[in-house]
């Protein structure tokens, strides 16, 4: 089965998406990424969406799952890199993620997951 | 209004999803709309095909590239026998959902478009079209 790697880097999580992000890949990356926080006592989750070029209402609500799973868990997630037109499709859409914090580049997204914690 | 190209693509399982966004893509790019309809419309399509798979089982998305004298349009049509729409007014708001989804594809995809256009009868189905044109 397609999975998305989860690397650890320290007490962060960092996941890649560079796939287009099929229903069930969604829902295995939800699954997966709330196990290892559990397991790895991570701090924070930093999803890198750079290479998304579109992000539909379901990735949209399964990002926001995941935020408020690991939430639960006591970790903070960001999303990085959205790209501009994303951006905007996604506030035209309706579409706020609420619960989730966003950085440009992977630097400033560690750093403001290096803050809350 | 002559149609330069079309597909045809029948709508499942959400694994048809995929295609029906690289053909929207595609189409959008070679007619050479900016970066930000194509993300618009290709957006707008993933919802509304969804939608078919979701709430009818299953159905049809036609996209079509149109030539008129002095606009070039893309038109996409989104059909399903499925058991329609009761009520529109009330599917057409924001965060309104029969299934368990945002409730945002109607009313999200709508914003998203330049033309929009919803016929639906319950027990027969829903036909969806929407054009964006430049």
């Amino acid at each position: 089965m397609e999975r998305i790697p989860i690397l650890k880097m320290g007490k962060f999580l960092l996941v890649t998406i560079q796939v287009e992000m099929r229903d069930q890949l969604a829902m295995t990356l939800q699954d997966d990424l709330t196990q290892r926080v559990v397991q790895t006592g991570a701090k924070g989750v930093l999803i890198d969406v750079s290479s998304l070029d579109i992000v539909d209402s379901y990735l949209g609500r399964t990002l926001r799952n995941i935020a408020a799973m690991t939430k639960l868990l006591g970790a903070s997630t960001v999303l990085v890199g959205i790209r501009p037109a994303v951006a905007i499709t996604l506030v035209e859409l309706g579409l706020s993620l609420e619960g989730i914090k966003t950085a440009m580049t992977v630097d400033k997204g560690m750093e403001m997951l290096r803050e809350s914690t | 209004m002559p149609t330069l190209k079309e597909h045809l693509i029948t709508v499942s399982t959400s694994d048809d999803l995929a295609e029906v966004r690289q053909l929207s893509r595609s189409l959008a790019v070679e007619a050479g709309f900016s970066l930000l309809d194509q993300t618009k419309l290709v957006t707008a399509a993933s919802e509304l095909a969804r939608n078919i798979v979701v709430f009818a089982g299953g159905g049809q998305v036609r996209i079509e590239l149109i030539g008129e004298s002095n606009r070039t349009i893309i038109r996409e049509t989104f059909e399903d026998h499925g058991p329609g729409i009761v009520d529109l007014d009330l599917a057409m708001k924001d965060g309104y959902s029969t299934g368990d989804g945002l409730g945002l594809g109607l009313s999200g995809s709508k914003r998203l478009v330049n033309r929009f256009r919803i016929e639906s009868k319950p027990a027969e189905g829903t036909t969806v079209v929407i054009e964006i044109a430049k």
